[in-house]
């Protein structure tokens, strides 16, 4: 993979969002993304295949049939391949699973794949019911006003009663510190401008179910954003093509994709059953153990899924994720730097862009380009790994990267 | 908890108007909440809204609908529980919609008063004229048997002389709302010597249902609010005299007038963009109205005179922006002044040139109303900005200090006459009812 670009996550804490003026459409934020990595690949008649990433332009932007954008982009993509993947907030994963097969099959050289969502069209009590569609439908009416932080805060307070409260809201906290300290390196990150100076104390405010729910508040939730991230993938014989060096790309060294029952309640709620076996599998194909990975963009969609997502990947026991994000392991400066420019909560959750932001983000810190926001890799651990999970860990798409050489 | 039976047939008298507006809001909401109680399925609930102007109804129900929906997506929580049983409310969306749908149809909008027949309860919110007033009141109770509860949103006008000529005897009460009624925390609660205790209690309850800053009033003509307010508007069209006669026009006054008790005083905004926010005639109009319980006071203002005389009117219009009076405003900033002489708009940046001179040296560094309101508690900021101002020489810092006095000269006048039952009560109306960060009854300006 090479060649990445990030929009700016454009929702409430940027200081150009006005909710009440008119924004881009979602083709501004496929054409912005999808000409600036053109621009990096020589441009679009090197591209063989496009693949578009979304979630729920359908409901959101009234619109469906997003692989169409491609030619929009760059009249050099007319006529080309093009397909649109969907699998909730992982269909950005599913797009650079999609990409990568396309590799493998060799029916491709070079994949230009995007991820987009555009959110702020609806109040989030509006959008709760468009995103709620990553759940079962037959379960809607039963669920949450807030759906989606009504399943996490349910796994919060399991987790609560298993593992003890206090200790867990404070690693809460100080996960979110850390995305937004992280956020502040990164100038297109939704919460880049952010001044609270005691975030944790912030972060500690008493949840309200009244208004919200009931383990949860809204510190702990990702945001809601609108933006667009785009990498190219390509195989070496596309890398050459495209004139792009070898250190400039990060190789991929394994991956899983896997998908859980949406019908059925989570077996463990206080475990993400379905992204642990996707890890092992993908650390397996990968041929390394989870001591060699030297960073991860996990997907915390909640502070909750955070924590879970660093016991599920095996980096600390059952119960033991807190206790692992207090002693700082999981900060820039910590064993395993964690979502570097911020993750979900920090840089923005957009949400059919944010698998591909997170090979972005990994893109960048292996190969240097991560400016501010760069972290140094411990020689020893030089693998990237990103977690992206579609609705209630139903499904996983792990990737392990490792600068190319 | 308030008594359900009352407000399941309600009344609105003026109920399009900019107070009424509010007010009907608020009740179909109330009402609303009520109706959907498990303990009242079944029972129905009627509002009437009741206005001559039918342009101005279609204009409440489209604010009812807004604000009903923003209160139910503020509070979807709670609706879907209320709705569990409908399996055909899914999403939020349609829960939303079926609340607002639910709220509207409590409210029937009308134009005859005869509607209010058999209604248990009436908000009267029509215009600020007692013989209007009497006179409504009278033909509901020509029509009504059964006796119902009045609770009046006059701002001056004695309660028990509106008891007492409409025939109404211990079944009224002032009830009054700040504008906006939506927006505004306070409620002024004025009883008289024969209001009933079940309808004092039921006042208190529906005002803290309505999670209002609930402050009592005595009695007498301007009741606290405007009995602060006319009286400071007083102070200043004095001052504008004096001013003019030290060799100022007018319009200069005018203006450091404003700018001094906005700027100056940390208030939200000046004496006379007040009397424009609510309408200069509505001012005279309130002052006629108080002026003969006052006999010894001169509760007039020849200059508000001029002005309506000149056809200049301040007030709102429908969609709440500013009209023009005593300033010329666009976008609502101030951008003019009104000049008697000429009968015309003075720019503003020359007049604010001029009282900056006049004025010199103006002081500096001047806390601002907008950062004061953010502090919990701007008391001490206020406190060392005050005694600054104490300490310089300078016309518009001396007079800024004879107006703080002055106001809290008023606030005391209320007690001592027994309007206020004590300073705090003046100080809450005036922080919560004017959004004024500091009562008037302070040290800052001894």
């Amino acid at each position: 993979m090479t060649a990445g670009y990030n929009t700016v996550s454009l929702g409430t804490g940027r200081s150009e969002f006005n909710p009440r003026k008119p924004r881009p459409g979602i083709e501004h934020y496929m054409a912005e993304a999808g000409k600036a990595v053109l621009a990096q690949i020589g441009g679009a008649s090197n591209v063989d295949e496009c693949v578009v990433g979304n979630f729920m332009a359908a409901r959101f932007n009234r619109q469906g049939h997003l692989q169409g954008f491609f030619p929009y982009i760059d009249a050099g993509l007319q006529y080309k391949p093009g397909l649109s993947v969907e699998g909730a907030c992982a269909s950005g994963g599913l797009a650079l699973i999609t990409g990568m097969r396309s590799i493998l099959a060799e029916t491709a050289d070079i994949v230009l794949t995007i991820g987009v969502e555009v959110q702020n069209t609806v109040k989030a009590i509006y959008g709760a019911d468009i995103l709620a569609g990553a759940g079962w439908y037959q379960k809607r009416k039963k669920g949450h006003a807030y759906f989606f932080p009504g399943q996490f805060s349910d796994r919060a307070g399991a987790y609560f009663e298993k593992f003890g409260r206090e200790r867990t809201r404070r690693a809460f906290a100080r996960w979110y510190r850390n995305a937004i300290e992280n956020a502040r390196l990164c100038p297109t990150a939704q919460e880049y401008e952010n001044k609270t100076e005691d975030l944790e104390a912030l972060a500690l405010t008493e949840p309200n179910g009244k208004y919200f729910v009931d383990h949860l508040n809204v510190y702990d939730c990702s945001k809601v954003s609108d933006g667009a991230s785009a990498i190219v993938i390509m195989s070496e014989e596309g890398l050459q093509k495209a004139g792009i060096a070898l250190h400039d790309a990060v190789e991929i060294v394994g991956w899983a994709q896997s998908e859980r029952d949406i019908t059925q309640d989570p077996p463990n709620l206080t475990e993400l059953s379905n992204i642990k076996q996707a890890v092992d599998r993908a650390l397996r194909m990968a041929g390394i153990g989870i001591h060699e990975v030297g960073t991860v963009e996990t997907h915390d969609c909640f502070t909750i899924a955070g924590i879970l997502g660093i016991e599920a990947i095996g980096l600390a026991k059952p119960g033991e994720g807190p206790d692992f994000v207090l002693a700082g392991e999981t900060s820039r400066k910590g064993s395993v730097p964690f979502n570097t420019t911020g993750g979900l909560i920090g840089w923005g959750h957009p949400t059919g862009a944010t698998g591909v932001h997170m090979a972005v983000t990994l893109w960048e810190q292996l190969t240097g380009k991560a400016g501010a926001a760069q972290i140094k890799l411990n020689p020893q651990k030089p693998y990237g790994m990103s977690i992206n999970m579609g609705g209630d860990d139903v499904t996983a798409v792990v990737i392990i990267y490792k600068r190319a050489h | 908890m308030i008594s359900g039976e009352k407000l399941r047939n309600v009344a609105v008298l003026g109920a399009a108007g900019k107070m009424g507006s509010g007010i009907t809001m608020l009740t179909a909401l109330e009402m609303a909440a009520q109706s959907l109680l498990p303990e009242n399925v079944g029972q129905s609930y009627i509002l009437y809204a009741i206005d001559v102007n039918n342009e101005n109804l279609a204009g409440l129900l489209r604010y009812i609908e807004n604000q009903a929906s923003k209160y139910a997506e503020k509070n979807t929580v709670y609706l879907r529980k209320v709705y569990e049983d409908r399996a055909d409310l899914v999403e939020n969306e349609e829960i939303i919609r079926e609340y607002v749908k639910h709220t509207l149809s409590i409210i029937r909008p009308v134009n005859r008063i005869e509607n209010a027949a058999e209604v248990n309860l009436v908000f009267e919110a029509a215009s600020e004229n007692p013989d209007l007033k009497i006179d409504l009141f009278r033909q509901i109770e020509k029509v009504n048997p059964s006796k119902p509860w009045y609770l009046t949103n006059t701002s001056s006008i004695p309660i028990s002389r509106l008891e007492k000529e409409a025939g109404l005897a211990g079944r009224i009460i002032g009830f009054h709302f700040y504008n906006p009624p939506a927006v505004q925390k306070l409620i002024e609660i004025i009883p008289t010597h024969s209001t009933s205790e079940d309808l004092r209690q039921f006042a208190l309850d529906l005002a803290r249902t309505l999670k209002k800053v609930i402050v009592f009033s005595n009695d007498k003509a301007g009741f606290i609010g405007n009995g602060h307010f006319m009286r400071d508007i007083l102070f200043a069209t004095g001052k504008v005299a004096q001013l003019a006669e030290e060799g100022l026009s007018e319009t200069q006054a005018i203006y450091i007038l404003n700018k001094v008790s906005h700027e100056l005083l940390v208030r939200p905004m000046g004496i006379f963009q007040l009397v424009d926010y609510v309408g200069i005639d509505v001012c005279q109009y309130i002052m006629q109205v108080m002026a003969p319980y006052y006999p010894e006071e001169r509760l007039h203002s020849s200059l508000l005179d001029r002005m309506l005389d000149a056809g200049v009117k301040g007030g709102q219009y429908p969609d709440g922006s500013q009209k023009d009076g005593f300033f010329k405003y666009e976008k609502g900033k101030i951008v003019g002044v009104y000049d008697l002489s000429t009968k015309t708009y003075i720019d503003v940046n020359l007049l604010d040139a001029h009282a900056r001179e006049w004025g010199k040296p103006w002081p500096e560094g001047v806390l601002q109303w907008k950062v004061a309101v953010k502090m919990g508690n701007p008391y001490e900021a206020l406190a060392q900005y005050f005694s600054g101002l104490k300490g310089m020489v300078s016309k518009s810092a001396k007079l800024a200090m004879e107006y703080g006095k002055a106001s809290a000269e008023i606030a005391i006048k209320l007690v001592n006459t027994g309007v206020a039952l004590s300073e705090e009560d003046v100080n809450t109306v005036l922080r919560t009812g004017f959004y004024h960060v500091y009562g008037p009854v302070n040290s800052f300006f001894e």
